[in-house]
């Protein structure tokens, strides 16, 4: 059940320029149960301007991780290739604002006039959304670590098995003691049996 | 104790006295320990500069000084004590278009003259037979890339906004977007030149040393309230690019200097690409022909490294002349007072009167004086140009008036 909109004039349209379908995904429905019901996903960059341009939207967000950044800020510039000149949501008065998108990693562009009442709620889902983006990702890596260490250390415990004649409790107390002797991980220390039984072959 | 720096980068070859000092060693002998942030986007780098995530960055020169006038964006002012390059920029263009240009070519195809009236000549039968005007891309508002290209055309007649079109294309799409037809050329620095070359998607059509010989390309910027705290950490960061420079700059460096660059950490791209490019000898055609300018770029060689406010006065001079801002004599004294040659000699012990940082007096809020002293030397190199009216920064607007496409309104 999505909340009602913050307001009641209509809901701004808002266009996510991201490469990362996931990442979009969740911003999106954060908007979407936050009542903001425009919201369009840029995946492809070519013609990045020209298919802005046709959905001419009212905020623009766009990841820091992003080369076509640059392609925006052209926005800014009185020419006949931009129709309507584009402010981005940064003044002065607002460090932390700044701040915490930078650090979450993405920037907000909005077209002259529309309230910076308006678009606050909208960053703050906005970094919220990309640093829970963030966490996940991060958490994904690790656990993705963790079991490759696990795959290193078995087969570690298998080559010390066959050779030292040990039962795979003992050579994993093998594996601890030494990792602890050497102040090195014990994966790390799984690891260089794995290249040495490599080298010795 | 060494003194943590964060400083920011984009992967171009300019970048090269900064890698170079911090990966041969030269900022740690000076007591910095530097962690270098490759970044993808200009927008990126200005604005971690500007909220202190980078306490330096590798910045083109026309952002420095939009930044510190607040054109098209927030105003922070920023000052650069360190020129990392001159130069090092190319135009290419489409198979298509280098064969059309050649075809209305009277003269050596190596004169930026002769091409960009061949250029005035193309453009007016693609008009006249209705075709769609032809699109060159660059790599930001606010760049050298920008500027040079409008010059160039404009020299010849060709109204860049009115005759063709000009778009922002961050540098790593270049290539593809000249291959795929989304641009017809576009101005950038090496690698990219090089690389669409080698493809055999592009031509090397002219140099920019020829368009402009003296042409000042990235600055190491740093935001002006640090350089006034930090006075110490910015003389010795100078220094450790000064020492850098010259080490690029000799020859018998070239191999080793290219094998930092090439490592995916910093360019990621083959050592080759960037020894033709220090060196000046360009594959300019798919086919191998080469062509060699050995002011091409300029890593600290003639004095190159060293600020010249005449150079933020002409690039000044480009934003006002295109409508990005409109004239102020308090504006173009800002946008001169960004290039500090002053603290440059100061860090070297260069200033007269003093041996080093220390003995010169320069200390926090010094800094605004050694600005306006360094505009009072009054010892501004010329800026010269392949065409156009002598550029002379005592009379901007005398210079602007006098061109043949005459300055834009400031909206």
């Amino acid at each position: 059940m999505g909340a009602e909109p913050p307001v009641k004039e209509p809901s701004p349209k808002i266009v996510i320029v991201d490469e990362s379908p996931i990442r979009a995904a969740i911003l999106e429905e954060g908007l979407l149960e936050a009542g903001f019901t425009a919201v369009v996903h840029i995946r492809e960059m070519q013609s990045l301007l020209s298919r802005i341009y046709a959905i001419d939207p009212d905020v623009i967000l766009i990841d820091l991780e992003n080369p076509s950044r640059d392609i925006l800020e052209q926005m800014f510039q009185v020419s006949r290739a931009v129709r309507r000149p584009i402010a981005m949501f940064v003044d002065q008065s607002d460090a932390a604002s700044i701040q915490a998108s930078v650090d979450a990693g993405v920037s907000a562009y909005i077209v002259d006039g529309l309230k910076k009442e308006r678009i606050k709620p909208i960053l703050d889902l906005c970094i919220s959304r990309f640093n829970a983006f963030a966490k996940l990702q991060d958490e994904l890596e690790r656990a993705k670590s963790a079991l490759e260490d696990r795959k290193v250390i078995d087969r570690a415990k298998g080559i010390l098995m066959k050779l030292k004649g040990l039962t795979e409790d003992e050579a994993y107390v093998l594996l601890r003691s030494t990792a602890m002797r050497e102040k090195k991980k014990i994966g790390e220390i799984a690891q260089s049996i794995l290249t040495a039984s490599e080298l010795l072959k | 104790m060494s003194t943590a720096l964060h400083i920011g980068f984009i992967p171009l070859i300019d970048a090269a006295a900064l890698l170079v000092a911090v990966d041969k060693g030269f900022t740690k002998t000076e007591g910095l320990d530097v962690t270098l942030a490759p970044e993808v986007s200009w927008s990126n780098v200005r604005d971690k500069l500007n909220i202190g995530h980078f306490d330096a960055a590798h910045l083109m020169a026309p952002i420095a000084i939009a930044s510190s006038l607040g054109s098209g964006h927030v105003k922070v002012p920023v000052v650069a004590s360190f020129n990392l390059g001159l130069n090092g920029n190319a135009i290419t263009v489409s198979p298509a278009l280098h064969a059309a240009i050649l075809h209305e070519a009277e003269g050596d195809p190596f004169d930026p003259m002769v091409t960009a009236l061949a250029l005035a000549r193309v453009v007016a039968s693609r008009r006249r037979s209705g075709a769609a005007p032809l699109t060159f891309g660059m790599t930001f508002p606010f760049s050298t890339h920008n500027y040079q290209l409008r010059f160039w055309m404009a020299a010849a007649g060709v109204d860049p906004e009115e005759d063709v079109r000009l778009v922002v294309l961050p540098p790593p799409y270049m290539v593809d977007s000249l291959a795929n037809g989304q641009v017809d050329a576009f101005c950038v620095g090496d690698p990219w030149n090089s690389v669409a070359v080698d493809l055999g998607v592009g031509h090397i059509l002219n140099f920019v040393s020829d368009i402009l010989p003296r042409a000042v390309e990235k600055v190491l910027a740093v935001r002006q309230s640090w350089a006034e705290r930090n006075p110490q950490v910015l003389a010795a960061l100078v220094r450790a690019a000064v020492h850098a420079a010259d080490f690029i700059e000799q020859p018998e460096n070239r191999a080793e200097v290219a094998d930092i660059l090439a490592h995916p950490q910093r360019m990621g791209v083959p050592a080759d690409v960037i020894q033709r490019a220090l060196a000046g000898r360009l594959k300019i055609a798919p086919d191998g022909t080469m062509h060699e300018d050995k002011n091409y770029l300029l890593v600290g060689r003639d004095g190159a490294a060293r600020p010249d406010p005449a150079q933020a006065a002409w690039l000044y001079a480009q934003m006002v002349r295109w409508g990005q801002t409109s004239f102020s004599p308090a504006a173009l004294e800002a946008a001169m007072a960004v290039f500090r040659p002053g603290l440059y000699d100061a860090a070297l012990g260069r200033r007269p009167g003093g041996t080093g940082l220390a003995a010169s007096g320069l200390a926090d809020n010094a800094l605004a004086d050694s600005a306006l002293a360094d505009n009072a030397l009054g010892e501004l190199g010329p800026v010269d140009a392949f065409a156009g009216p002598r550029f002379d920064p005592r009379d901007l607007q005398g210079y602007l008036t006098s061109l043949a496409i005459p300055p834009r309104q400031h909206a």
